[in-house]
């Protein structure tokens, strides 16, 4: 039983007057890593209120970085957890919970190295000087020659890191949603905050927050008629006296048509946030408008958190359905993959081409989910830490090549990059490559994985669509690398910004992890397996 | 059964190359051409080191190498040559050093046929050329067939940046079209090398990859294969290596790559990597498939004619010398890939002959052609004449290199020829007339091209051609050397073919277990004795002593 359905209980019963309200136990230590983050959060605010300006950049970055390693800290503390729930079973802390937070922390720390980032552009940082200031307007110029920065950023990520640590570990639906707005909220804001191209990244905030609003109503019509049909938010509770969404779908409750409408709205919030076609409208705008090192983070670090949700929802409430959705299921990522695949050829922006690119791996995993087994979960858990990785020091070498208005992200503008800047343009190759599936890359050996896990399930077809769709979206990442390496440089080109140590290291970390992690994928496929246990 | 890992120690070799190259000051680039033909000689010593240690008539397999690598998946880093194998690694090694003396000032200079543009990194050159070398080695001595998938594919990159950053004035769009025509082919083989994982984890056998432990399963029923799984499988890896070949009609990337690219790369494209194409066929698809290949023996072999005929007709059709020498090859491979899968050790083992050969002879006219269009700077077939006029030695190689592509009797390549026209004649005797013409045509487009560039009246260009230097002497003698030496004792090469192809035989696929893993020799039916219950005749000694 959840916290909050404890608490509407106590209410009703405390109305008929027969018991009293029951404190909820909470095991505090087992939630310590969103406790840390979100406490690290909380404090970030206070910051923001009392620091003097100057101090507050410095503080803010050092509290984020030192958050994230102390919440990191925590989950491997916790890693010998036997698979439970905890908080009144609102939360499970299994195996899987761990895994995705601590890539999901560790993914983090890399991207906010990005977005600390004020070398590549003389002390300032990828975020308008005021968000509240009117684009174009004198009290822009004024606070940026006063040379003031969003700080406010930290903090909001912090919260919505937060909320993308309990988003995979929520055992009950109201959790869950709670979950999904505490990652999102903070998110729609920062994606409006670029400094260059205001209008840009103010439209694709905008964008971002109607059609997530639009998926978190379809998102809660869902809970409730499941709610109506099982009689209980949590996805598997196996007190016979209270049972879960999961026991009564085995029990085979009454109203399957409650059943299904609830399961179509429920998935298609959550394939909304890891940006499945048909669901995928908002991903190459909001990638393309947010400020890059945010785009990274997101395409990385959201993907991470709503493919855990999606796995709980799925292989723990409603595994005893599977025959009903997993039709559904590979459906999406046959769409989700020729979409993806097809709509990346005719993009001419980085960005947009990436954020296709995200759509097909986004294809790619799913085909994980629909195997529903140990091998289908352990290869979904090894595809999700080397892709966000991968998008993650792609999307910073992006920010890296600069002209006058903010970032050059037009292909064309890329011509002979590979002379004029060859370590960037070989980065960006490598994680490409890898994106391509070239073996001896991360990627591919999570390919791999997902490949041999639908393949054991028996969906052939799902394989030949992906290998299609591979080999489509090779031309356009080789695209990419032909205009770097095969094009004269222009005479006007981009310039490629010196980032500092913390983009350096951050991007050789993301090589040295993708090539490394193709090589030598012994150890974390280890993990993987061995965290492919789901609290049930 | 060794304990000094012969293999690895090959190929990692021009991978300590490649380090010592990227090493060098940027200013001190030049370095890296004596770095790299060190080290490919290097190489080659291993490799005939490997020769040397390698037992004819011994196990199938030999100089094994076995460590674990991803547990996960059952893949193991293993290692292991047969006498296929073997040649084939032999002919790599042989063909690196040259084509690096041969293209000694490409990187800097370009073939001369296209105004210079790109990138012109002489480190970068002869360090993708390291790397592509270690791969090529890799794919051949791979057992593992994941390790062997990884290998096949990954060695698409340094032969894209080679193409693409180095070669001529259409070098990117070579480039893409090379990459995603191998890409698509290796992307379906990688589908169906996943797909006979899973079915080895549901048979007996149980989930591996190691190739001679499925080569066992297959032919001893250990492998619950159905027979439309298994045909799907079976394309899958066909199509990869039917476009690796090339074979009519995936052949149409490699005249445009070859085309393009510079001399050097074109004969490593033509050379070796097209031969993983076909050593894959016999290897994987023949022993991995043994129903499929039944199945679609005639509509390959139906294929192959076709590319025999049509390669060389499209040949004797070109202006453009490279593109000319691109589609001989098509042609040859379509008699390669006819002996191939003429399901008869005769075939099979001109096929293999035929392999190493054409390496040698294909090898040898791409660059002698090069030199001749570094010289002249066209690469048109019009540009020329009258060249044996002024230079005589350049035309005179020329001239052997041509003949020894046609098969001249004396030369190495007409018993590899004649091996598989044989074998083919034995089984499908329509197929091996057919295939027969191209004999003619081939005679056409060699002496129509000798007699076009070499013989007439000296245009005013190549006046003042300049004979073959010494670099370029001592990169085309050896290659010249071989071809007449293997063609008067092919025994050379036989010796260590004859009895893996006995073995491999589809008739009677027998594997010999892995010979790392003694354990598995309890096994019913271990090569000897299989061997010797085989009622095919023997005919390494027939092949051996032939002519």
């Amino acid at each position: 039983m959840s916290i909050l359905a404890s608490s509407v209980h106590a209410a009703a019963a405390a109305s008929n007057g027969t018991t009293t309200f029951v404190t909820p136990h909470v095991e505090y230590a087992k939630l310590s890593p969103m406790i840390v983050v979100f406490a690290a959060a909380t404090l970030g605010v206070l910051f923001e209120a009392f620091l003097p300006r100057k101090v507050r950049y410095y503080a803010q970055v050092a509290l984020t970085l030192l958050g994230l390693a102390a919440a990191f800290a925590a989950v491997i503390a916790l890693h010998a957890t036997a698979a439970q729930t905890v908080a009144q079973g609102s939360v499970a802390v299994d195996p899987v919970t761990l895994f995705l937070q601590g890539t999901i922390l560790v993914i983090s720390f890399i991207g906010v190295l990005v977005i600390a980032e004020r070398r590549t552009e003389k002390g300032q940082d990828a975020f308008a000087s005021q968000g509240a200031s009117v684009p174009g307007s004198q009290a822009e110029r004024d606070t940026t020659r006063a040379g003031w920065l969003t700080t406010e950023v930290y903090p909001l990520l912090m919260f919505s890191i937060g909320g993308m640590l309990l988003f995979p570990a929520a055992n009950d639906l109201l959790t869950m949603f709670v979950a999904l707005e505490v990652l999102s909220l903070p998110l729609y804001l920062v994606c409006g905050l670029a400094r260059h191209r205001r209008l840009l990244s103010q439209e694709a905030a905008l964008k971002y927050f109607l059609l997530g609003a639009f998926s978190s109503a379809f998102f809660l019509y869902g809970a409730a008629l499941l709610y109506g049909y099982a009689g209980s938010v949590t996805f598997s509770d196996t007190d016979p006296s209270d049972p879960g969404i999961a026991q009564a779908v085995s029990a085979g409750a009454h109203g399957s048509a409650l059943l299904y409408a609830g399961v179509a709205l429920l998935g298609m919030g959550l394939l909304f946030k890891v940006g499945a076609a048909p669901f995928h409208m908002w991903t190459p705008d909001v990638y393309q408008g947010a400020p890059t090192p945010i785009t990274g983070f997101m395409a990385a670090a959201t993907k991470i958190a709503a493919f855990g949700a999606l796995l709980r929802v799925l292989d723990v409430a409603l595994l005893g359905s599977v025959d009903v959705w997993r039709p559904v299921i590979e459906a999406v990522a046959i769409i989700t993959m020729v979409v993806g695949g097809i709509l990346a050829l005719t993009q001419r922006d980085i960005k947009r081409m990436l954020a296709y690119s995200a759509i097909l791996n986004a294809g790619y995993i799913i085909i994980g989910l629909a195997s529903t087994s140990a091998t289908g979960i352990s290869a979904i858990l090894f595809y999700l830490p080397v892709y966000g990785v991968a998008i993650i020091g792609a999307f910073a070498v992006v920010t890296l090549v600069r002209d006058s208005g903010g970032e050059a992200t037009d292909l064309s503008r890329w011509a002979g990059l590979g002379r004029r800047a060859p370590i960037p343009a070989a980065l960006l190759s490598v994680f490409l490559l890898a994106f391509a599936g070239i073996p001896f890359t991360s990627v591919f050996v999570g390919k791999f994985a997902v490949f041999q896990a639908a393949l054991q399930a028996g969906a052939p077809q799902l394989v030949i669509v992906a290998v299609l769709a591979s080999a489509l979206a090779a031309f356009f990442y080789l695209r990419v690398v032909v205009v770097m390496f095969f094009s004269d440089p222009l005479p006007e080109g981009p310039t490629i910004a010196n980032p500092s140590i913390a983009v350096k290291a951050a991007l050789a970390i993301a090589a040295l992890a993708t090539v490394a992690m193709g090589i030598a994928p012994a150890a974390l496929l280890h993990l993987a397996n061995n965290s492919s246990v789901l609290a049930r | 059964m060794s304990s000094f890992p012969y293999l690895t120690v090959t190929a990692a070799a021009p991978l300590v190359g490649m380090v010592a190259i990227t090493a060098l000051p940027k200013e001190r680039g030049a370095l890296a051409k004596p770095i790299a033909l060190l080290f490919s000689l290097i190489t080659l010593g291993f490799a005939i080191a490997c020769a040397v240690a390698f037992k004819t008539g011994g196990p199938q397999y030999q100089l094994n190498e076995n460590h674990e690598w991803i547990p996960a998946f059952h893949v193991d880093y293993t290692l292991g040559v047969d006498g296929v194998a073997l040649v084939l690694l032999l002919m790599t090694a042989v063909l690196v050093p040259v084509v690096i003396l041969a293209a000694w000032n490409d990187a800097e200079l370009g073939d001369g046929s296209a105004p210079l543009t790109g990138r012109r990194s002489i480190k970068a050159h002869f360090g993708l050329l390291m790397v592509l070398e270690t791969m090529m080695i890799g794919v051949f001595v791979a057992e593992d067939i994941f390790l062997f998938y990884v290998l096949f594919e990954a060695l698409l990159i340094p032969s894209y940046f080679l193409i693409g950053s180095f070669g001529g004035a259409r070098r990117s769009y070579a480039a893409v079209k090379f990459l995603l025509y191998n890409l698509l082919g290796g992307l379906l083989m990688l589908a169906a090398v996943i797909g006979l994982y899973v079915v080895a984890n549901r048979s007996p056998v149980g989930a591996t990859f190691n190739f001679p432990t499925l080569a066992y399963a297959v032919t001893h029923g250990q492998l619950d294969m159905s027979v439309g799984t298994g045909r799907w499988l079976f394309l899958g890896f066909f199509i990869a290596f039917a476009i690796k070949a090339p074979l009519w009609p995936f052949h149409t990337w490699l005249p445009d790559a070859a085309g393009e690219a510079t001399p050097g790369t074109a004969v490593l494209l033509v050379g070796v990597l097209d031969k993983i194409g076909t050593f894959g066929m016999l290897r994987y698809c023949l022993q991995l498939f043994p129903e499929a290949s039944h199945w679609l023996t005639p509509t390959i072999i139906v294929f192959a004619v076709i590319s025999t005929i049509y390669g060389a007709l499209v040949a004797i059709g070109q202006t453009d010398i490279k593109r000319l020498i691109a589609y001989t090859s098509v042609s040859h491979f379509g008699l390669i890939t006819i002996g191939v899968f003429a399901l008869t050790p005769r075939g099979q083992v001109g096929a293999t002959l035929y392999m190493v050969n054409h390496g040698l002879s294909t090898g040898a006219l791409f660059l002698l052609a090069g030199f001749m269009i570094r010289r002249r700077g066209s690469t048109s077939v019009d540009a020329y004449g009258g060249v044996q006029k002024v230079a005589p030695v350049l035309a005179g190689t020329f001239l052997v290199a041509g003949l020894s592509s046609l098969a001249l009797p004396g030369m190495s390549t007409f018993i590899s020829e004649f091996l598989v026209l044989v074998g083919t004649f034995e089984r499908w005797p329509v197929a091996s007339i057919v295939a027969i013409t191209s004999i003619v045509l081939a005679a056409v487009y060699i002496l129509w091209l000798y007699q076009r560039t070499m013989t007439g009246p000296v245009t005013e260009q190549v006046k003042g051609f300049k004979d073959l230097s010494f670099r370029e002497v001592a990169a085309i003698g050896p290659l010249l050397a071989l071809i007449v030496v293997l063609g008067f004792v092919p025994s050379i090469l036989t010796n260590f073919v004859n009895p893996a192809i006995t073995d491999t035989h589809i008739q009677k696929t027998v594997t010999a277990v892995h010979a790392t893993a003694p354990h598995h020799s309890q096994k019913p039916g271990s090569s000897g004795h299989d061997l010797a219950l085989s009622p095919l005749p023997q005919p390494a000694q027939q092949i051996g002593s032939g002519r």
